[in-house]
């Protein structure tokens, strides 16, 4: 069990610093959002799975919270590339 | 350990996997509609099956889990939507590398037909 | 032990956005480093058994701070210049 929580782990900070290198390098406006938006969906996942780790119910709540917010977020970004904010 | 515990642990493992290739392939695709379907639908995947694990572990959270679950399955195509459609409004087309570009990007000629409309 | 190297790999990841986003002249890029700033300060407080400050971090940093700054920008230019912008308006 605690392997598993190990590996998970590692692999989740690897996916979390590859989209930050694809952040950093990316060429167009584009790249950089795409990349966002995929940090924002790793780091909603890396929360639920820190408060099992922790064991706290209520930490569950964050998680819940982010998912919301970092969509809108991305909606409105996406909005302002069209055009159309 | 519980049929219970491998279930979850077994979905944890995967969603772990998928999320790193989901950064790996928005590290290594070579445009932004391939970067898009890595990193949009791998991670999509990855996410619900590790929330869906979580759950499966601690039983009691299982309601919570699945309003985050249902909640990443409405929002994440649309949001992925909404980068491809904002992406090709501004004329960042996709690479295209067969012989006969007609048949893959039908929509382009519209857009360049629309653009010449609206300068005559 | 594996606590601290997360905590640092999270926090070099920060330190490594906020130097990314003053040194970008795009303003717009800027604002895309706040919010991975705000996502890490967030995983930063949970990590620190915090989790009311990282719900607040949450709410205002993702959203609150990237709908402002994008409304600034619509309305104002989205690149930075090394020139005085003021003085070359008011000329």
């Amino acid at each position: 069990m605690t392997y598993i929580i190990y590996i998970a782990m590692v692999l989740m900070a690897l996916g979390l610093l590859m989209a930050f290198i694809r952040f950093i390098k990316g060429p167009t406006a584009g790249d950089r959002t795409v990349a966002l938006d995929t940090l924002t969906t790793i780091g909603t996942a890396s929360l639920v799975f820190l408060g099992f780790m922790f064991q706290r119910f209520i930490y569950v709540d964050v998680a819940l919270v982010y998912g919301v917010l970092g969509f809108i977020g991305v909606i409105v970004i996406a909005r302002y590339l069209e055009g159309a904010l | 350990m519980s049929i219970m515990e491998i279930i979850g642990s077994v979905l944890i493992l995967i969603g772990s996997i998928f999320l790193f290739l989901g950064g790996l392939g928005i590290y290594r695709m070579p445009d932004i509609y391939n970067r898009l379907q890595a990193g949009t639908k791998a991670t999509t995947l990855g996410a619900m099956s590790l929330i869906l694990g979580v759950g499966f572990l601690e039983p009691s959270w299982m309601l919570k889990s699945l309003i985050i679950i249902i909640f990443i399955a409405f929002s994440n195509p649309i949001s992925s939507h909404a980068l491809a459609r904002a992406n090709y409004k501004r004329k960042h087309f996709p690479l295209i590398l067969s012989e006969d570009k007609k048949n893959m990007d039908a929509y382009r000629e519209v857009i360049e037909q629309e653009d010449k409309e609206d300068k005559s | 032990m594996i606590y601290f190297v997360l905590i640092a790999f999270l926090l070099l990841l920060m330190i490594a956005a906020a130097v990314y986003s003053i040194r970008q002249k795009d303003l717009l890029y800027a604002t895309l480093a706040t919010g991975i700033i705000s996502l890490v300060l967030s995983i930063l407080f949970y990590l620190l058994q915090a989790p009311d400050v990282a719900l607040t971090e949450a709410a205002i940093g993702v959203a609150l701070t990237t709908i402002i700054f994008l409304i600034t920008i619509r309305n104002t230019v989205r690149y930075e210049s090394d020139e005085d912008n003021f003085k070359s308006e008011v000329k």
